[in-house]
């Protein structure tokens, strides 16, 4: 099981897996981007991200898709995430209480409306995105540890 | 009645949490344990002719589904996929110490 | 409402097979069925944004507990427990349901709620926030507070596997460096 899993699969999972994978990736900023007009939000579009590395990890070994996104860059990426949630929490205080709506609101259906919803759903993304992809990270790399 | 549905498949994951042998039939009744409070909430905050709680360009309110315990089933659902995993985390470790997923051997050893 | 008892009934059944089978791949594969039930369900009952959320975190659970038994156990499990804990658990789930079915038939009717707490989310919504999808406003807007207790609790989750997880653990490094040293047990 171990050596089937760096290898990778079968041609024809890895041709499909070449086509399908930029139309995940975009619908996922898609659902992420217009979380405040459509249904979706941080929550579903950070799950899809997870969802289509994972995908690129499955079909091709585990050792391409550590090129594209390493341990550490997940790391920091998950931490950025976290802290920038806070930020927005505590920056509040300028307007008078705890997560405060502090920017404009333009006209609704529009891209920019509402104010610090967009920044607290793209911080939501970042964070839930690279956590779960670090969950199954560990989940693959965990060999016996006597035998290595 | 379809209150007591619900109910009956939360029996059937609470079932299965008390009596399995296996750890993994184990982590399956927790789940779907999960699945069937998500549901009720759900069940509770329906109302008939309702619409979904998205606005749309020019058009009246006439009647919107209640939209505030789908905003708390959203946060349980993701809650729900953290503890499944970190459960399976420790049925690794488990096994990978004892050789075995049967719960009456693992309280036997001494390790 | 005729969906929604197919929809439920068929939920049940795969519920059963689920806890049931004594093959583990079948009892996995009989878990998705009853995610993907529940997103039906969901759609049924007019809400698309957890309907969207409950499909991708479906697909991630399967994931990862087929990683997690494949290749690391016999396949076919034992019987059950001795027949006094059988017993005792299914004379416990009678008298629960029981109970229910009586105190249930005191709820008002189904689609026909009394909740009134929502009429302010409903009414306001729109001019305080701007954001015209009504979830994410109490979301991220009127009780944002709660979704940063859940961004901490995913957060230590997943601290905590990484942990469990670990490749070589504390007791081998501490033995290591006891290695010349006599112990007496």
């Amino acid at each position: 099981m171990n050596r089937n899993d760096s290898k990778g699969m079968t041609v024809i999972v890895k041709t499909i897996t070449r086509l399908t994978i930029g139309l995940i990736l975009l619908y996922g900023i898609y659902i992420l981007l217009h979380g405040h007009i459509t249904p979706g939000g941080g929550f579903a579009g950070g799950v899809i991200i997870a969802l289509s590395f994972i995908h690129i990890m499955l079909a091709f070994g585990s050792d391409v898709a550590l090129k594209k996104l390493n341990k550490k860059w997940s790391k920091i990426i998950e931490s950025t995430g976290a802290l920038m949630f806070i930020t927005i929490a505590v920056s509040g205080f300028l307007g008078g209480i705890f997560f405060n709506n502090l920017l404009d609101k333009g006209e609704p259906f529009e891209l920019f409306s509402a104010g610090t919803i967009l920044l607290s759903n793209i911080a939501i993304f970042l964070k839930v995105g690279a956590g779960l992809f670090l969950l199954f990270i560990a989940l693959v790399f965990f060999k016996s540890g006597g035998k290595n | 009645m379809i209150y007591f549905l619900c109910f009956v498949l939360f029996s059937i994951g609470l079932y299965s949490i008390l009596t399995k042998k296996n750890l993994i039939k184990i982590i399956i009744g927790i789940a779907i344990v999960d699945y069937s409070i998500n549901l009720f909430f759900i069940l509770v905050a329906y109302r008939i002719d309702g619409r979904a709680p998205i606005l749309k360009e020019g058009e009246k309110i006439k009647r919107i589904v209640d939209p505030l315990p789908q905003a708390v089933v959203l946060t349980s659902i993701v809650i729900g996929l953290a503890v499944t995993a970190l459960l399976v985390a420790i049925a690794i470790r488990i096994y990978e110490k004892y050789g075995t997923f049967d719960i009456n051997e693992i309280k036997e050893l001494k390790g | 409402m005729l969906e929604l008892y197919i929809v439920l009934i068929l939920m049940i059944i795969g519920a059963i097979i689920a806890v049931e089978t004594k093959d583990i791949l079948s009892s996995i594969v009989a878990l998705g069925k009853v995610g993907l039930g529940l997103t039906i369900a969901f759609i049924i009952l007019k809400a698309p944004d957890l309907a969207i959320v409950q499909l991708v975190v479906e697909i991630l659970t399967l994931i990862i507990l087929i990683r997690a038994t494949l290749g690391r156990d016999v396949r076919y499990t034992k019987e059950n427990q001795n027949l006094g804990i059988k017993l005792l658990s299914i004379i416990l789930i009678i008298i629960f349901l029981f109970f229910s079915f009586n105190v249930l038939k005191h709820l008002p009717e189904f689609g026909d709620p009394i909740l009134k707490v929502a009429d302010y989310y409903i009414k306001n919504g729109l001019e305080k926030t701007g954001a015209t999808n009504l979830v994410t406003s109490v979301i991220l807007d009127f009780r944002a507070y709660d979704t940063l207790g859940e961004a901490t609790v995913l957060f230590t989750a997943i601290l905590g596997a990484l942990a469990v997880l670990r490749k070589k653990g504390l007791k081998r490094e501490i033995s290591k460096k006891y290695e010349g040293v006599k112990r007496d047990e």
